[in-house]
């Protein structure tokens, strides 16, 4: 029986570890009722895996019986694989146990679509039920929301649910067209509306009602898989965008494709993980939402693709050398924010600092700036030592230089990577 | 022995106190009352570095003396910059003290939001102190791991860098509200433990059998291997090998912390 519980465990995490979404953080529930837990916080991460990704949810499929047949998924109908199921109580049983120990946030439940969508998210929705109301839990709930699931189900799922997703996972039209034939875009766009209505109403009533209930506080989230169909980074940030704007998306997920089989539509087996450009992406995406970039400014026709060797800031700022220097003792937060070298916490702690004295490299190196890559765009206190006017090109070099020699000096790892 | 030190307040002086934070808090209320010019800080009992020219006085702590401190600051800076000051002393490194009292008076010297000033040495020192006693709460709040006893306690050891627990006892408080629990930090010898209805400081008595690890298998609830094993599976199968990044993983969770990881022994 536990060896049985083991296995099950072993397959369905298995399946589920390509969901890269492992955020808890967002939501705003309270241990209210004296039971378990409280998803109030910025989320705990408890602990790493080998890869170096953070752990914090017990992230598993309820099956992995799929009727679907998506090339670039472990879990497609056609692949010949070992497949369980858990039942509702096992999962409510883990999901309770792990999170009394003090294992996890909560649990990220995602499932294979066996027989039809509502009947695959009815069961999704009944783990989540029995958590919250036999067992008074109140940690973290992420649940999948299955493309085509009827409004009455999403509707339930948002009561019990701090987060729900549906994964685009295939940037473009014509790419999802082509890898997985069964899904098409409107199943997988009219859950994401549903909840972006609800989730505006709800949100309304709680201001007027204080006792109105959650939904979905930690709103919803999607993913996309990189480097599976050819996209370029303007495709996938220029979606990850539109969903932002479109749907007010808590978080766009990139996961770069780790191949799985020899399917000619996919990168074949043995082909690296992209890991470069997708930590490339989520920089991207970072300057989206912390530092004011415009998605065009980053990524248009022009620049289609990110640069490997440079993250997008240094990009974008040697791109546009008619900004700069800036004067640091004197120039808008919105400005420092676009220096490279310069991070979002950093940029506030000058404009808080520079009241006090006019700051030269030495505060703000203790301030915690990369000042070998912010000294090319700014101006200090201190005495001009380096600036001549040096292009691009140089600047560029300059800076490569230095980071390959840190790099080498840690054993080279990030680069190993393509090796 | 205060009160008769007054002449001597143009020459340093070096403060024992009993090494609680109101003490603390105490040195600094009779040092801005008598004007003692601190050169440093020592604790009755523990080994200290001392001034040679410095006169020691013992200061005592007084409960008002320390409130009256701590209010008067928190009209000068947030409240977040005097929960600041708490975490650095709690860090126990040595010589803090005397940063948190420079810092302090600092806030205290008239600017306005002196705590954004963080071109001054002593306002940065105590951010940065407080920020790595704040990563190492944040670091037990994710690295405790419960075991369920038979008699359902649910137990967790821990050897922090710092002081944590008294960091960590709202956390817990509010998120395990149904179960008994202990945390005990095994290296400080005390430990919060919580009977769902209020949180208690604690110390044990460990018995040798307990600490040779003999009377393990009575001690633990029957379902305790069970949880732990199906943890470690769990960690183990969420990997994804082709993305290995062992230098990563290590930052994350560094190997001193291994020995109370359930899924790193």
């Amino acid at each position: 029986m536990s060896e049985r519980l083991h296995e099950k465990l072993q397959i369905l995490a298995d399946a589920a570890k390509y969901d890269v979404s492992c955020s808890s953080s967002g939501s705003k529930r309270t241990n209210h009722n004296k039971g378990l837990g409280e998803a109030t916080g910025s989320g705990i991460c408890h602990t790493y895996t080998e890869d170096g990704r953070c752990v914090s949810l017990l992230k598993i499929l309820l099956t992995n019986h799929c009727i679907f047949d998506c090339a670039y998924c472990v879990t497609r109908k056609s692949n010949d694989i070992k497949r369980a199921a858990f039942t509702v109580q096992e999962v409510v049983d883990l999901t309770m146990n792990f999170y009394r120990r003090n294992y996890i946030e909560g649990l990220f439940l995602s499932s294979g679509i066996f027989k039809n969508a509502d009947y695959t998210m009815e069961r999704l929705v009944s783990v989540a039920k029995k958590l919250r109301t036999e067992n008074k839990f109140n940690g973290y709930i992420h649940l999948k929301t299955i493309p085509g699931a009827s409004d009455e189900l999403m509707h339930e799922a948002g009561l019990y649910a701090d987060r729900l997703s549906v994964n685009i996972e295939i940037p473009t039209e014509s790419g999802l067209k082509l890898l997985a034939p069964d899904k098409n875009i409107k199943d997988m766009i009219d859950p994401m509306n549903y909840l972006k209505k609800e989730i505006i109403r709800t949100t309304e009533e709680s201001k007027i009602f204080k006792s109105a209930p959650l939904f979905a506080p930690a709103g919803q989230s999607t993913q996309m898989i990189i480097g599976a169909s050819g996209e370029s980074d303007k495709d996938i940030m220029h979606t990850a965008n539109k969903f932002y704007k479109g749907f007010n998306l808590k978080r766009v997920y990139y996961s770069g494709y780790v191949p799985i089989s020899n399917d000619n539509r996919l990168p074949g087996l043995g082909s690296a993980v992209p890991v470069l450009r997708e930590s490339r992406l989520y920089q991207t995406d970072w300057l989206m939402r912390f530092y004011g970039f415009h998605v065009q400014e980053l990524l248009n026709d022009q620049f289609p693709n990110l640069d490997p060797e440079i993250d997008p800031k240094l990009s974008w700022a040697l791109r546009n050398m008619h900004f700069f220097p800036i004067d640091i003792n004197t120039a808008d937060l919105q400005l420092i924010l676009r220096v490279p070298g310069i991070g979002v916490q950093s940029a506030q702690k000058i404009v808080g600092a520079r009241r006090f004295n006019k700051l030269g490299w030495e505060h703000l190196k203790k301030i915690g700036i990369a000042v070998n890559r912010a000294k090319y765009f700014i101006t200090c206190n201190s005495p001009v030592t380096d600036r001549k006017d040096y292009t691009e090109a140089k600047i560029r070099q300059f800076i490569l230089n230095e980071s390959r020699s840190k790099f080498l000096s840690h054993g080279g790892q990030q680069y190993n990577l393509f090796g | 022995m205060e009160g008769s030190n007054t002449i001597f307040s143009d020459k340093p002086v070096t403060i024992s106190y009993d090494g609680t934070w109101y003490g603390l808090l105490t040195a600094v209320f009779d040092a801005y009352a008598r004007k003692w010019q601190i050169s440093g800080f020592s604790v009755a009992g523990r080994e200290s570095q001392s001034d040679f020219f410095a006169e020691t006085i013992t200061v005592t702590t007084d409960d008002e003396k320390a409130q009256r401190v701590w209010l008067g600051l928190q009209k000068k800076v947030p409240k977040e910059n005097c929960i600041q000051l708490y975490r650095c002393y709690l860090s126990e490194i040595p010589g803090i003290e005397l940063s948190i009292f420079s810092c302090i008076k600092f806030y205290f010297s008239g600017f306005e939001s002196p705590h954004l000033a963080y071109g001054n040495a002593d306002v940065l020192k105590v951010n940065q102190t407080s920020k790595m006693v704040y990563r190492e709460k944040h670091r037990m709040e994710a690295f405790v791991r419960f075991q369920r006893t038979s008699d359902d306690l649910y137990y967790a050891g821990i050897e922090p860098d710092f002081n944590v627990i008294p960091l960590l006892t709202k956390h817990f408080e509010e998120r395990y509200a149904d179960q008994n629990w202990l945390i005990y930090d095994i290296r400080r010898k005390y430990g919060i433990y919580y009977d769902q209805e209020k949180v208690e400081e604690i110390t044990l008595n460990f018995s040798d059998d307990t600490r040779s690890g003999t009377a393990v298998k009575e001690v633990f609830h029957d379902s305790e291997t069970l949880y732990q094993e199906l943890w470690k599976d769990y960690f183990k199968h969420v990997n994804i090998p082709s993305r290995r990044n062992i230098k990563l993983h290590l930052q994350h969770v560094p190997k001193r912390y291994w020995k109370h990881l359930i899924e790193k022994k």
